[in-house]
């Protein structure tokens, strides 16, 4: 079947855009009342419950308080700036959706539409691209507001997602080593089996033969959301709000907005990279691809759009709950533990990593074992030895450390110089 | 003598960040699938109060209606507060009655003292303390508003144990 050309592209691209805008949006406002309500859950209350039943329209409420609420402009704020960032906070969120196939092919009379807004060649680059442009509502936020608490935020939140962005990066390069390519569909295409059709795939969903990858970029794709652990551009103890102290009503409301749906995003791209995308496991009805030069292999229907689609929505869900289950978990990391962790562990640990992939698939290629499952069962043995040796010994006291430990070390060789056995100090 | 700063040592070289992660989700999921509520749902569901709970104040009445009040100036006396303000007047008959008897329900400490000192048992505190207003003048209550409360008398102490032992 072919793929759609010309006008019915056209409009079908129009529609895809306003479907699956409509569909994040809805999803950001489920997603802002789930969250609610698992921390309600967790810290046995019952989360919101007044607004409608099991409070289903508390979001809309929360929506009508933003638009209705007093708009301020702060008198230092610079109101170019002040008013673009909360769009720029916004927008790059939303568009990386662009790029996600939400489900397989669909058939229609006019031709094989894809499930995909739009299917660059440069495919995950964009995401990288796009996700980089998020720092600039931060710090036009931080900047421009003229609050020394919005300031700080903004700062933080630079050098964070600054930080975090070159492991977030590193982190994919695996992928390409074994996808040899980075357009999303075809990454799809990678973790399905085709049984000899086509160009060989790995039939793996990627999160075991990439299973370290798959961690880093986890904590990357936390941090680039800026949530708990990594929230300090906010940080409500210190900061207030961080770099969003001095907005109200809707243009806070977009800072919202944008945090969520780039938290679906982060969940999404998750999906796609290691969980199969919109891949239905144990089951080989729904390996669909096409090729490069048009072919299409598998036989793509209409039901099977809408089962790979509940896939795909299934599947980032649990993401999406993994990382609220994070947030209601763990405390903020101090600023320290935060740069220590992206610099001298995330970058160092994902460069290591591309070099231990590159090696492997250089000595499994050597030995000469077929692209294919046994391949992905090597690699994933690999792994495992990895993701032990991090938990096992390369964590043990070294990737968040408290304060007590820094200042216990430093005495220590202050009295092994002096001489003393005691660890303690004295004060004059 | 210089000051001497203690240092705690923490089992940090075996500890795992990723491990401890873990173990506190575990925490966390347990109650996430197995919550154990602990809210009152307000005003859907209300404490049970104790009979001795001290609230917004009733005037007793007389069956025709009449605040059983005699002014004799005891309450807003031994007030410690000074939220009673009373007026007395005399009637034909040359019974004292109340001409304003306001109580600032705002400035009560609600310590019972105006009623523990009433002679013929007329302003009693209630068990009662659901009350909001718009402005602080609502808050001053008049005799009329005292003898409209329709909230059980609080008892101020337990008759079966009127020493409190």
């Amino acid at each position: 079947m072919e793929t759609l050309t010309g006008a019915h592209f056209l409009w079908m691209t129009i529609f895809k855009v306003v479907l699956f805008f409509t569909l994040l949006m809805l999803m950001v406002g489920g997603l802002v009342l789930f969250e609610r309500k698992v921390a309600g859950f967790i810290q046995d209350r019952s989360g919101p419950n007044r607004v409608g039943p099991w409070g289903l329209l508390q979001t809309m409420a929360d929506g009508i308080k933003f638009l209705l609420k007093e708009e301020t402009y702060p008198d230092a704020a610079l109101t170019v700036f002040y008013l673009l960032a909360p769009m720029l906070a916004m927008v790059p969120a939303t568009i990386l959706f662009a790029v996600i196939p939400f489900a397989s092919p669909l058939p229609t009379g006019w031709g094989l539409v894809h499930m995909i807004v739009a299917d660059v060649p440069v495919g995950f680059l964009y995401v990288l691209a796009i996700g980089s442009f998020g720092v600039y509502g931060v710090v036009m936020a931080g900047w421009s507001s003229g609050s020394k608490y919005a300031f700080l935020g903004g700062m933080r939140g630079s050098a964070q997602m600054i930080s975090y962005e070159v492991g977030l990066a590193l982190t994919l390069v695996p992928i390409v080593l074994l996808g040899g390519g980075v357009r999303i569909p075809d990454l799809i295409s990678l973790q399905q089996g085709f049984s000899g059709q086509g160009p060989a795939t790995l039939g793996v969903w990627l999160f075991l033969p990439l299973g370290v990858s798959f961690f880093l970029f986890f904590i990357t794709g936390l941090a680039e959301t800026k949530r708990i652990p990594f929230d300090l551009p906010e940080a409500e103890s210190e900061l207030i709000a961080g770099y969003h102290t001095e907005y109200s009503a809707m243009k806070f409301g977009m800072f919202f907005l944008g945090e969520y749906a780039h938290m679906l995003t982060t969940a999404a791209l998750i999906t796609v990279f290691f969980l199969g995308g919109w891949d239905i496991p144990f089951w080989h009805g729904d390996n669909i691809r096409v090729l490069a030069d048009g072919t299409v292999i598998g036989d793509p229907t209409w039901w099977k759009t809408v089962l790979t689609f509940l896939s795909f929505t299934i599947k980032t869900s649990l993401v999406v709950t993994v990382f609220v289950w994070i947030r209601w978990t763990l405390p903020r990391f101090r600023y320290d533990q935060l740069m220590e962790l992206g610099w001298k562990f995330v970058i160092v640990a994902a460069t290591a990593y591309v070099f231990v992939v590159a090696g492997s698939v250089l000595v499994l290629d050597r030995l000469g074992i077929p692209f294919g499952l046994l391949y992905a069962a090597i690699l994933t043995g690999v792994n495992v030895v990895l993701l032990g040796l991090l938990v096992l010994v390369i964590d043990r006291g070294r990737l968040a450390r408290g304060a007590a430990y820094t200042v216990m070390r430093r005495l220590e060789r202050a009295s092994r110089r002096s001489g003393a056995g005691s660890a303690t100090v004295g004060r004059s | 003598m210089p000051g001497e700063v203690k240092v705690m040592r923490r089992p940090e070289e075996k500890g795992s960040y990723v491990r401890a992660a873990l173990k506190g989700m575990g925490v966390t999921f347990r109650h996430m699938v197995n919550p154990r509520n602990v809210t009152q749902q307000y005003p859907d569901e209300k404490w049970e109060l104790s009979p001795r709970m001290r609230g917004t104040h009733r005037m007793a009445t007389h069956e025709d209606g009449r605040a059983k009040c005699v002014a004799c100036g005891l309450c807003p006396t031994v007030c410690p507060v000074n939220c009673i303000k009373l007026i007395p007047a005399e009637d034909e008959s040359g019974e004292r009655y109340a001409a304003v008897y306001e109580i600032d329900e705002f400035r009560c400490i609600f310590c019972g003292f105006c009623q523990e000192v009433c002679p013929v048992e007329a302003i009693h505190l209630g068990v009662h303390y659901e009350n909001s207003e718009y402005s602080r003048e609502r808050w001053v209550y008049d005799l009329e508003r005292l003898c409209a409360q329709d909230q059980p008398f609080t008892a101020l102490w337990d008759p079966a144990d009127p020493a409190s032992e």
